[in-house]
């Protein structure tokens, strides 16, 4: 989808030094732009997820340590919204909705045949860093589910027939 | 310039707009017409009039609730009613620019039906379908009808003539007309809404805030996503009406970020209010000065509950907090807060519009006006509808909804989403209104409804919200930790055939516990789902339990697929199909599945070629088929020899 996203961060990620940590500036800027305002945590944790698609632990810490406030409370809400993730994504992110409708239109059979074909499980990225699997609770198109979302692109009426063939598509 | 002339400019814009010659092209591009295609489709819209040089105007519109037929386009040409087309691909848009546009042929066949005045040959009125005629638009009455990106088009259709009512009255005479109206909130807890902003306003403190809920966590549930994509000035709108009564200065939307496109649309409609004065200092010129600020979501349905959601406003973890105080008391930054849901706030615009009696002229005695639903599951024609209030569940799922696919039988409707129940069959002559949804177990809600057939599982259900509402808890309070994963652990045991004699009465009693000591509703609601069904589907949890069979053929563990030696041809193709290669068989011999191998995915039984049906899905049965792949003759031999099986 985009090709800035960044393939080799794991790396970066594992090796915990601070000073590897690449996008102090990118991070620096978000901070800028929301004035460093403590009400505004969470929709900087956002932005710097947009941009780095996950949250480095290095950026947590810059966000510490420029806005005064202790890495406890940056990681509780980091880890309290399901939108934050602490591990680095896949360049594809696919969504399968596990929402009422979509559930009994046969959503888990669906996600199921992802698994199988990906050969991973939800929440997981595939070793190529290709695709990420995520689930979520309703996208508000009910009416035509299940259905599974790539990159923000809907598919309506999925069937596990048609899973293939659509994630062939990728690159 | 002065609202009057804002408006004046409005409506000779939309005049002109209905006056010109050329054909006029709808398209709806809400979120659930994109994931149906209708983006394709407006590119071969657009390519074929170029191709053609035809001159028309395309408007992108919102959803108009019949989700079911989408992608929707709606053609008018010069001095004829609009026609609305269903379920329009590309070849077929581009078909219709040849038939109708240039060739002057309707297409009655393709058509749903026509809007506005006059008739054509062959095609119904659009509001007199079956799927429409009960229904009565208030908050939805723009949506599909006007461009959302275009504040005109909302001005045009009496858009902030309720404000501009507002602003020549006193704050306590706004408060007046919506006590008229009766209007309870629309976000779950039906809260008079007067009543609430009776509250805030004589709270004491300078600084206030009012917020719009936008948070629609309710998994199946998308009333909000429609509004707020399809016209999102009228929620807008009654959100400065409401700050106006209250005396707030500052609002927020705080809405989730699994709706990008609504968000996308709220920050163009907010930056068109500004442009015109709407928003900001001294609004239209009286002394009433209001902003408005949106606050994405990150992924939690426990924030939609009121402190939560303010404590997400404030940066911190989301995580509710006891009342009172009420938000109207110590709300956002301790400060006197009025919180309302999305559908509440566009209602309001309506009522300042038109007049609280008039909104109250709809509904029943204690539930006044309309009510959004999201109908979805297993109904026909899915989509958004707007009901009045006291409208029968009957009337919803067989006259809107136009019944079950494929004829199956109705077991039951879920309302109200995970704080919500499901109701039997014995209740579809219930009224819709507050009362009688919570005396049958469950509730309004914010306005989910998820129509079940014979083919849902009742335990599997309960279990479904459970894991909801387990995962969701935040894990502040005991009961609602503790008791949901304990509920949660029982139910899974139950599905998977290993239930025990006395879990019902055990998931009842925890259900109690649950439901009285949780901090919040989430926990006070979860065990709605578990109560409704062992209250109307008893059978089915002792059929689980007792006989280890689940007879909608759902739960995995209680499941066994076949293949019926006497029916296989031999055919290969659910060999070939099967992802675990659990089917042994060659060319014209019986296949057979491995039970160990089985997976259970279902594969099989979709694949088989209808002519064969081969495959059967049974649960607490056992099928007698051959140790090895026998020629398929040799099966139909012994079938005439009346001894079918091995
Ligand atoms: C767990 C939970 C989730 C909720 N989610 C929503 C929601 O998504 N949207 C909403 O408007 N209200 C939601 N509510 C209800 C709100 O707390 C609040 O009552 C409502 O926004 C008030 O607005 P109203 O008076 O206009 O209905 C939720 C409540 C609970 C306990
Ligand atoms: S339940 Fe899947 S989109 Fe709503």
């Amino acid at each position: 989808m985009n090709e800035k996203r960044p393939g080799p961060v794991l790396e970066r990620s594992e090796g915990i030094e601070h000073a590897g940590f690449k996008d102090t500036q990118e991070v620096a800027a978000i901070i800028d732009k929301y004035k460093g305002e403590i009400g505004q945590l969470i929709s900087i944790l956002q932005d710097i997820q947009a941009k780095l698609y996950y949250l480095p632990k290095e950026a947590l810490v810059q966000v510490s340590e420029t806005m005064g406030i202790p890495l406890s409370r940056v990681y509780s809400v980091a880890t309290f919204f399901k939108a934050f993730s602490l591990k680095p994504r896949g360049r594809h992110m696919i969504n399968v909705c596990l929402g009422t409708a979509c559930h009994v239109r046969g959503a888990s059979k669906l996600l199921e045949q992802i698994e199988r074909s990906l050969k991973i499980s939800r929440g997981e990225t595939t070793g190529d860093f290709k695709f990420t699997l995520e689930t979520l609770n309703c996208m508000g198109c009910c009416a035509l589910g299940p259905v599974v979302r790539i990159d923000g692109r809907y598919f309506g009426q999925m069937s596990a027939g048609k899973v293939d063939l659509i994630l062939n598509k990728y690159e | 310039m002065t609202f009057d002339e804002i408006r004046r400019r409005a409506i000779s814009e939309r005049e002109a707009l209905e006056a010109s010659e050329k054909p006029h092209i709808f398209i709806g591009t809400a979120t659930c017409g994109r994931s149906a295609g209708a983006l394709a489709v407006r590119e071969a819209i657009k390519a074929e009039l170029e191709r053609r040089r035809i001159d028309a105007i395309i408007t992108e519109v919102g959803c108009i609730g019949l989700c079911y037929a989408e992608p929707l386009v709606d053609i008018t040409k010069s001095g004829r009613p609009r026609i609305c087309y269903g379920n329009v691909t590309p070849e077929i848009a581009t078909q219709l620019i040849e038939d109708y546009i240039v060739n002057d042929n309707p297409r009655p066949d393709l058509a749903l039906g026509t809007i506005g005045d006059g008739s054509i040959e062959g095609i119904p009125k659009f509001f007199d379908l079956a799927v429409l005629k009960p229904q009565v638009r208030i908050s939805l009455r723009n949506c599909g009808f006007i461009d959302p990106e275009n504040i005109n088009h909302y001005i045009a259709r009496d858009g902030y003539s309720g404000l501009a009512k507002a602003l020549g009255v006193s704050p306590k005479a706004v408060i007046d007309e919506v006590w008229k109206s009766g209007l309870r909130g629309r976000g779950g807890a039906g809260f008079p809404t007067a009543r609430k902003w009776e509250f805030c306003r004589s709270a004491v403190g300078k600084e206030k805030y009012i917020i719009c809920n936008a948070d629609e966590g309710d998994p199946g549930a998308f009333m909000d996503r429609d509004l707020l994509e399809g016209d999102p000035h009228s929620v807008l709108e009654g959100m400065l009406i409401g700050a106006y009564a209250i005396g707030a200065a500052e609002g927020y939307i705080y809405c989730r970020a699994e709706y990008p496109l609504a968000i996308a649309r709220l920050n163009i409609a907010l930056r068109q209010m500004r442009e015109y004065g709407l928003l900001g200092d001294s609004i239209l010129g009286s002394d009433f000065s209001f902003d408005i600020r949106i606050k994405e979501g990150a992924g939690a349905f426990v924030c939609g509950e009121e402190t939560a959601l303010m404590m997400s406003i404030e940066g911190k973890r989301g995580m509710p907090r006891s009342r009172p105080p009420f938000p109207a008391i110590s709300g956002l930054w301790g400060k006197p807060t009025n919180i309302n849901n999305v559908e509440t706030w566009a209602d309001v615009s309506a009522i300042l519009q038109r007049g609280g009696e008039w909104f109250a002229s709809y509904g029943t005695e204690k539930s006044k006006g309309t009510k959004n639903f999201s109908l979805a599951g297993k109904v026909r024609c899915t989509g958004l509808i707007e009901v009045p209030m006291g409208i029968t569940i009957r009337q919803i799922v067989y006259g809107i909804g136009g019944g079950i696919p494929g004829d199956k039988k109705f077991k039951g409707v879920q309302t109200g989403g995970p704080s919500g129940g499901c109701l039997p069959a014995s209740a579809l002559d219930l009224p819709v209104d507050y009362e009688s949804l919570t005396a049958a177990g469950s509730i309004m809600g914010s306005g989910g409804m998820i129509v079940m057939d014979e083919d849902t599982c009742m335990v599997d259900m309960a279990r479904y919200f459970l894991t909801f509402t387990q995962a969701e808890s935040c894990g502040k309070c005991v009961p609602c930790r503790v008791g949901t994963r304990q509920m949660l652990d029982i139910l899974e045991r139950v599905s998977k055939g290993d239930g025990e004699p006395d879990d019902i009465e055990k998931l009842e009693k925890l259900a109690i516990t649950v439901r009285d000591c949780s901090l919040c509703a989430l926990g006070g609601t979860a065990p709605n789902p578990v109560l409704t069904t062992i209250r109307y589907f008893r059978d089915e949890y002792e059929a689980h339990i007792n006989e280890k069979r689940c007879p909608a053929l759902v739960c995995k563990a209680l499941i066994s697929y076949y293949i019926l030696p006497e029916k296989c041809e031999g055919c290969g193709i659910c060999l070939r199909d099967c992802p675990v290669e659990a089917i042994s068989g060659g060319k014209r011999m019986v296949h057979i599945i491995d039970q160990d191998r089985c997976i259970k995915c279902g594969t099989c039984l979709d694949v088989c070629p209808p002519r064969f049906s081969a495959v059967v899905k049974v649960s607490g049965q056992h099928i007698t088929v051959p140790e090895k792949p026998i020629p398929v003759i040799m099966s139909k031999e012994e079938r005439v020899k009346g001894n079918g099986n091995h």
